[in-house]
């Protein structure tokens, strides 16, 4: 039995400064997989940071003022997709807390109610069907710590995963274990974000994929940045942008 | 960049491979052991919840359960000393052992007297302690600190531990066999218990309402530190106590589970008082020093005050990312992982451990977790806007985890252009010209230790997304 | 000695802090169950899982028995405490003394006198006041009728647990006299040997406390 989820005719797309800097592409790939749904997407030009950044380095003002210009820039009542797990985070959880005045926090938690991360609201509410085009392809899966503590939507990304034919999911060892980002934390301590890192590529090696799918852009930016100073011979990928190419003409 | 000293010791942690190698393999089985003995993810949530309201309530009505505690235990018999600071504690230690001359003292495993730099304040003074959790005798013996709350030598191979006792211990030939090292700590250590004029001790939980101190473990050293010696002496943090005995069960329950993954320990000890009239042993006296040390500042702050749920049972850094690469050491810190990182700051001072809750991912491993759900994750990005807040330090300023001028400066602009959509668009037309040409300076230098260089993207998503006619509103 | 304002100091700094008390928390809804066949089972079980040894008993002639099961163990002493409500059928079934069983010793005075013999004993017997199967543990209540130190510094530990007190979780078994107020000045619960896994996490019996624990349920 499958319930018809309620789709909205409209959603805004909240793209995240690290899609908007280094992948363009995932804010392209998510509009289209949403709009080949029937649902028109809107981008609201004053959006920049959602402040997670400055909230996580202890810059509660810097946060709060990042916080209110999302907010006015993404006015209205429509549901807005973020294609990246910490920044819904960000929206979803931590916006509220940022605000001790009590008019401010209640249109804070409004906004919050407001935010969905893209592979849930591609699951749970357009009920997407895929249909795989590409070659037999082998791959991993990294899930990032927001998406699977906070936003609580691992699940989705595997169920869309789970709906391409041939695509394989060889499982990490530690799937659940942090790939060392941190954002902050990365530059605070280089020392320990690397180690984190070739953990959990020597993790990704050892599934024998040559790509790793995740739903995060910092944990990308992260994963992506080590292969590379290693030279290693694998991609990391989000997850929207590897639906796009395995559905392209589908 | 100059690395602080806390950095320097992860880089050397990070570069002991049998280090990790020992921390990964522990705390991997620590957390399998975890998840057999709760099998039912449902019940565990419910356990939790529960536990976590149970020490909610608690701390509460903390003064007034101290009181509670008190006066009960001071009607069992037990007299209760209140310390403001560990040097005070350390202070009402000695003058009870000197009162009864004591120079020998058997010591079971505890976390405050840690804390307190106990035995090496009684030293100072002639007396003599002796650690006799196996896991305590053995960094005792190192001249080490505990590495691990629940594991104090868990860093330790059996190699290391044989040289080791060899080395250290009359007597003791080199062995590999765990039986035989065991059986060389039991040989050394039932003399001590024999001759010692007293038991120092912890306590896991203080129940108020019937005045009775419950101490769980697996050795009987603990039994035998309480119950051997003709005085103990109990030390604990003013939070540990419970409101009733019902309340043991559950917290029970989840200490065991989420420390070593038992569904029990091989003993509870619950002691209401000292040997009475007609016993044929026990202690003739029994102390206990409640010690503050900077918890009743932690209590003061609602929402900090979550930190004083904790009731020690490790699993937060069995489960903790950094923790597993690093070890306890490198902290410098009595108590390691997420909950170090987050009380540490909170008992010393920010200015001197603010750099503290910089080290994590905040990937919130450690909350999920948590048995009293102590919301670490949120916690250690509370002490980060208090680290921004602070005054100047009085030392390493880079131990402050204070950002310098320059970061203040970046986040400034920062603020600013993610409230400016011109500048905000500005930026990012900057960064699709420059590419990947930034100077590999401050941040980025750091970054690019273990990392490529992060490359802008080329492509204006705004442009595209306006030429497919996605509506900019 | 003490410091009587660091008491209070103490205590105003905790009640100047924003406090709102919250109920007390609601255990789960469950009927407080009693002691029934089917849990005895369940402790030996769980007991066994520990590493315990475990031995039923008949109600009537139990320290006969007991006498038979322990022989030919290459026990070379049993410790008893002569207060022990149940040490005079102890005394009687083991006259007269025999070869294969182990010699039975009485404690004798207050321990200060007694602690050279009692640190070479091979094994001691005490009594459990309850007993819980989940997580399986037996309450001990040492007191004027049995030392605490019994049942820890021999390296085996013999005990009795009446079956009619083995509650099925230790939740239940606070409903048991033993838990009434004033509680004794020591209560201990034991669910195995003495253990550790302080090197390597490899499993080691009989650390500190006995090496052997060895269980009679008495019907």
């Amino acid at each position: 039995m499958s319930l018809a989820p309620r789709k909205p005719a409209r959603v805004q797309l909240f793209a995240t400064c690290l899609v908007e800097a280094f992948f363009p592409e995932t804010a392209l790939a998510v509009v289209e997989l949403i709009g080949r749904e029937g649902v028109a997407v809107v981008f609201p030009p004053g959006q920049s940071c959602c402040g997670q950044p400055a909230y996580n380095a202890g810059f509660r003002e810097e946060a709060r003022a990042a916080a209110r210009r999302q907010m006015d820039a993404l006015a209205g009542e429509l549901p807005i997709v973020v294609p990246s797990a910490s920044c819904a985070g960000m929206m979803k959880h931590h916006y509220p807390r940022l605000f001790p005045d009590p008019a401010e926090r209640a249109a804070a938690e409004r906004f919050a109610g407001r935010i969905v991360e893209w592979s849930e609201f591609l699951v749970r509410g357009l009920g997407v069907r895929l249909h795989d085009t590409g070659p037999p392809l082998k791959v991993t899966w990294h899930s990032s710590c927001h998406a699977l503590r906070e936003m609580e939507v691992v699940p989705c990304a595997k169920a869309l995963l789970a709906g391409l034919e041939r695509v394989e999911l060889v499982p990490l060892s530690h799937e659940t274990e942090c790939c060392g980002f941190g954002g902050i934390f990365s530059v605070k301590q280089p020392a320990l974000c690397g180690a984190m890192a070739a953990d959990k590529l020597a993790d990704i090696q050892a599934t024998g994929a040559e790509r790793v799918i995740a739903g995060d852009c910092g944990c990308l930016l992260n994963l992506q940045g080590a292969i590379e100073a290693r030279g290693l011979a694998l991609r990391a990928q989000h997850l929207a942008d590897f639906l796009r190419e395995r559905t392209r003409g589908g | 960049m100059a690395d602080s000293a806390f950095e320097s010791r992860i880089e050397q942690a990070l570069e002991d491979e049998t280090l990790r190698r020992n921390f990964a393999s522990a705390l991997g089985a620590f957390a399998a052991r975890r998840r057999s003995v709760f099998p039912d993810g449902r019940a565990l949530e419910r356990l939790r919840t529960q536990a976590a309201a149970i020490r909610d309530r608690a701390l509460a009505r903390l003064p007034e359960l101290l009181e509670e505690l008190e006066s009960r235990l001071t009607a069992n018999g037990i007299r209760v000393h209140w310390a403001e600071t560990a040097a005070v504690g350390c202070r009402l230690v000695l003058e009870i052992l000197e009162a009864h001359g004591v120079r020998r003292v058997v010591k079971g495993k505890s976390m405050v007297s840690e804390e307190m730099h106990l035995n090496a304040f009684l030293a100072r003074h002639g007396i003599e302690t002796v650690e006799t959790d196996l896991g305590e005798f053995i960094i005792q013996l190192a001249g080490e600190t505990p590495a691990h709350i629940i594991v104090p030598a868990v860093h330790k191979n059996r190699a290391q531990i044989a040289r080791l006792f060899q080395e250290k211990i009359a007597g003791a030939p080199y062995t590999e066999e765990v039986t035989e090292l065991n059986a060389i700590a039991r040989r050394t250590l039932r003399e001590r218990f024999r001759e010692a004029g007293a038991g120092l001790s912890g306590v896991n939980f203080a129940v108020a309402e019937t005045g009775t101190l419950c101490l769980v473990e697996n050795e009987g050293n603990g039994r035998m530190c309480t119950g051997v010696p003709p005085l103990h002496i109990a030390v604990m943090g003013i939070e540990k106590v419970i409101e009733r005995l019902e309340d043991l069960p559950p917290l029970l329950r989840l200490l065991t589970g989420s420390a070593t993954g038992q569904r029990v320990t091989t003993y509870v000890n619950l002691i209401s008082g000292p040997r009475r009239n007609a016993d044929p042993d026990g202690p003739r006296e029994v102390h206990l020093v409640l010690l503050d040390n900077g918890r009743s500042a932690v209590y003061a702050d609602p929402e900090l005050r979550a930190t004083l749920r904790c009731i020690r049972c490790g699993c937060c850094l069995n489960h903790c990312p950094v923790y597993a690469r690093i070890g306890g050491h490198a902290y410098g810190t009595t108590y390691p992982g997420p909950i170090g990182k987050v009380l540490t700051p909170q008992l010393l001072g920010i200015d001197r451990a603010g750099e503290l809750p910089f080290a994590s991912t905040l990937c919130g491993a450690c909350e999920e977790v948590c048995p009293v759900r102590i919301p670490l994750a949120h916690l250690l990005r509370r002490l980060r806007a208090e680290a921004v807040r602070s005054p100047a330090s009085r030392g390493d300023r880079r131990g402050s985890g204070r950002p310098d001028r320059l970061e203040r400066l970046a986040w400034w602009a920062w603020g600013q252009a993610v409230q400016r959509p011109s500048i905000y668009r500005a930026i990012l037309a900057g960064g699709r010209w420059l590419g990947g040409l930034l100077p590999p300076v401050g941040p980025l230098e750091r970054w690019m230790r273990t990392h490529a260089e992060p490359r802008f993207s080329r492509r204006n998503l705004r442009r595209i997304l306006r030429r497919q006619g996605i509506p900019d509103a | 000695m003490p410091e009587p304002r660091a008491r209070e100091r103490i205590l105003a700094r905790l009640r100047a802090a924003p406090r709102e008390i919250p109920p007390r928390p609601e255990a789960e809804a469950r009927p407080p169950a009693a002691p029934g066949p089917e849990t005895a089972a369940a402790l030996e079980a769980a007991l066994t899982a520990m590493r315990a040894e475990v031995h039923r008993l008949p109600g009537g002639r139990w320290a006969a028995e007991l006498r038979e099961r322990l022989a030919g163990r290459g026990l070379s002493e049993l410790l008893y405490f002569p207060g022990s409500p149940w040490a005079v059928e102890l005394e009687e079934a083991w006259t007269p003394a025999a070869q294969d069983s182990p010699r039975l010793v009485a404690w004798e005075g207050a321990v200060e006198d007694f602690r050279g013999r009692l640190f070479s004993a091979a094994a001691g017997i005490t009594a459990a006041a309850a007993a819980a199967a989940d997580p399986g543990v037996l309450l001990l209540r040492p007191g004027p009728e049995e030392p605490r130190l019994l049942s820890l510094v021999p390296p085996v530990h013999v005990v009795l647990v009446p079956a009619e007190r083995i509650y099925p979780t230790f939740e239940d078994a606070l409903a048991d006299g033993s838990f009434a107020p004033p509680l004794a000045a020591n209560l201990v619960l034991v669910s195995g040997p003495s253990k550790t896994a302080d090197i390597e996490l490899t499993l080691a019996f009989g650390v500190h406390g006995p090496r052997e624990l060895l269980v009679f349920i008495l019907a």
